[in-house]
């Protein structure tokens, strides 16, 4: 689609087969990361962004979840083609995700720098000893404190700041290319956000990689992302560069996504939060047009029949709506 | 740490002592007499009066109870009606081929249950996982004594490659039947027990964190997996060692094998009562033992355990 790209997937098809019947939790995702660049993937929970991530590293727990179609391209290579022992290579290394939860995300019962050198040591085939001075370096480049010490600790004596930046070392310590870092912040409190944050865009452009930094927070998208892709219903609805993307939202579903933001405006303090009426909608039973179609304050007739195809409105900016 | 392992002793006498006292009033008023017993219903009366005052069997219950306590104090567990001799020598001399017994079926249902609950897990919900899980539910539901008769049938007298039976002075293929026998029923367990520690597990995000890093499949389920899942598996252990000694007897007997299990049946049929109470003192002093060291391994095995000591 894009040329120059670092990761490209195009039309992704990750489908869960339930008792119930078959989820498209992804279907037909079309995105590309460029090297260097921090791609912003929004959306409401259960709209496929971490289902999309855990697809590139070919994570999807199966059964019930499978990648049934499309490709997903990183630095020449189809991940979907790759055999299991050269995607293990990939991952943590060539790729590395950082997850929601760090306390559940980590090992109870491994101390953090064990977590931290194995990786190393399992990547890299180097002693133990020289992994775990590595990771103790690694600890330290992501500021935690004392890392010589800490690093014989356990995930439950850190603070959720603390562990978090455990993860991201973790992540980081082979110089990943591509960091996945999937609503890195959600679990924190809001002072320790920020720093975590700050933490993320500094190491990113001292490693110089791209990062797809998956979050409902649009605060947090506007301060960080180079572009932004917005999901609904497993499908990609809106694409474009953050400034674009605040400044005009094209797809009503981003339009109610930003009015449903808390503004700071003087004289009008006590403005109400608008908020997207209706539910998310339910995967197994999707209607057959345009997929937001049930909650669109903007529907028409047209919405109904056929669903819109993602199209180039202006250069760079691309959406999934009749009206747009 | 100490202080823990010292409160655990502590709190093992009071459960001696309750061992003591149920055993003691169960074997004597269970058991009947044993003078009856030796010398026969026709028996002399006024012999059978003698041997009685002299073993002290003609003074009330409680007083023989406190005779007896006051002698285990000391560590004189009495002498043996039948064998005319201390029971701690008996017991010292039998000890050794039960524990190796019991050992052995410990490691037969460690690693038989574990492997097969490990496989069950991975292959969940498959053919492999039902076979599994059928085999444990057949090594859990056989009868000890069944299973043990049929191993000789088939391994011993149609094949021939163990021995019938015997101690065969410590040989290992000696050892091989008995130990299958006793370790069936708690590879059983141990193997469903896996089978589910594993499944939960493996569901848990720390175990996806591990394959993003790039592990192979080995060390995500063995390292992340397995140590986690490992602590209900412990517990079932120490209480399985405890069904092992209770198995013994049976598996014991079947193998003619020279342990404590075999001398605690005999001394039951000889109203041989200060075996009978020694043996099962023994057995419990091992149960606790083996709890104790169980509860150690928790807190090996989990810092989060070791910490809120």
């Amino acid at each position: 689609m894009r040329n120059g790209s670092l990761l490209t997937i195009q039309d992704l098809q990750t489908h869960f087969f339930t008792g119930e019947g078959v989820v498209r939790a992804v279907d037909g995702v079309t995105l590309s990361v460029r090297p260097g660049e921090t791609l912003g993937l929004v959306g409401e929970s259960g709209c496929g962004k971490t289902v999309t991530a855990l697809s590139i590293l070919r994570l999807i727990p199966n059964p019930p979840g499978r990648i049934v179609g499309g490709t997903i391209c990183f630095e020449g290579r189809d991940l979907l083609r790759l055999p299991e022992e050269e995607m293990r290579s990939i991952r943590g290394c060539a790729i590395s995700m950082i997850f929601q939860e760090p306390m559940t995300s980590l090992n109870p019962v491994f101390t953090v720098g064990e977590q931290v050198a194995e990786g190393i040591r399992h990547h890299q085939k180097v002693s133990r000893r020289e992994a775990w001075d590595r990771a103790v370096e690694v600890l330290r480049r992501v500021k935690i404190p004392d890392p010589a010490r800490r690093a014989y600790e356990y995930p439950h004596q850190l603070s959720g700041g603390l562990r978090q930046r455990v993860m991201i070392a973790m992540a980081l310590a082979l110089g990943p290319r591509l960091l996945i870092a999937d609503e890195p912040t959600t679990a924190l409190d809001v002072t320790i956000q920020a720093q975590i944050v700050d933490l993320l865009m500094g190491l990113q452009e001292e490693m110089q990689m791209a990062v797809i930094l998956i979050t409902h927070d649009l605060g947090v998208i506007a301060e960080t992302a180079d572009r932004v892709v917005v999901m609904y219903a497993g499908r990609v609805v809106e694409e474009a560069s953050a400034e674009q993307l605040f400044e005009t939202p094209l797809h009503p579903y981003t339009q109610g996504l930003l009015e449903s933001l808390p503004k700071l405006e003087t004289g009008k303090r006590h403005r109400r939060l608008t908020a997207i009426p209706g539910l998310i909608p339910n995967l197994l039973d999707l209607p057959t047009g345009c997929k937001f179609a049930p909650r669109c304050p903007k529907v028409i007739g047209d919405c109904w029949p056929t669903e819109p195809e993602l199209r180039e409105i202006r250069p760079g900016h691309w959406a999934r709506c009749i009206l747009a | 740490m100490r202080r823990y392992v010292l409160s655990r002793c502590g709190q093992a006498f009071p459960v001696l002592f309750g061992v003591t006292l149920i055993t003691f009033l169960l074997t004597h008023v269970a058991l009947g007499d044993p003078v009856r017993v030796m010398m026969g219903q026709r028996a002399d009366p006024e012999v059978v009066a003698r041997i009685r005052a002299e073993y002290g069997l003609d003074k009330p219950l409680w007083h023989r109870y406190a005779l007896y306590m006051g002698k285990l104090l000391v560590g004189d567990l009495g002498y043996s009606y039948r064998q005319g001799r201390p029971v701690s020598e008996t017991l010292a001399e039998r000890l050794p081929a039960t524990v190796r017994l019991a050992v052995a079926a410990m490691v037969v249902a460690v690693v038989l249950g574990m492997a097969a609950g490990i496989v069950a897990a991975i292959r969940h919900n498959t053919g492999v996982d039902l076979l599994m899980m059928t085999l444990s539910l057949l090594g859990i539901s056989t009868p000890v004594f069944w299973l043990g008769m049929m191993l000789i049938l088939l391994f011993a007298v149609s094949l021939g490659w163990f021995p019938i039976s015997g101690y065969g002075d410590g040989a290992f293929g000696h050892l091989v039947l008995p130990a299958l026998t006793l370790g069936a029923l708690q590879a059983g367990y141990i193997a469903r027990m896996t089978r589910s520690a594993l499944l939960e597990v493996l569901r848990q995000e720390y175990v996806r964190t591990a394959r993003a890093k790039g592990l192979k499949e080995r060390v995500v389920i063995l390292k992340h997996g397995l140590r986690n899942g490992v602590l209900p598996i412990l517990t079932l252990v120490g209480i399985s060692l405890g069904d092992l000694l209770v198995g013994a007897p049976l598996t014991e007997t079947v193998f003619a094998w020279p342990g404590l299990g075999r001398l605690l049946v005999a001394a039951v049929g000889n109203r041989d009562l200060p075996v009978v109470l020694g043996a099962t003192l023994l057995f419990a002093l091992i149960y606790l033992g083996a709890n104790l060291v169980v509860d150690l391994a928790y807190a090996l095995v989990d810092p989060r355990v070791r910490l809120a000591e």
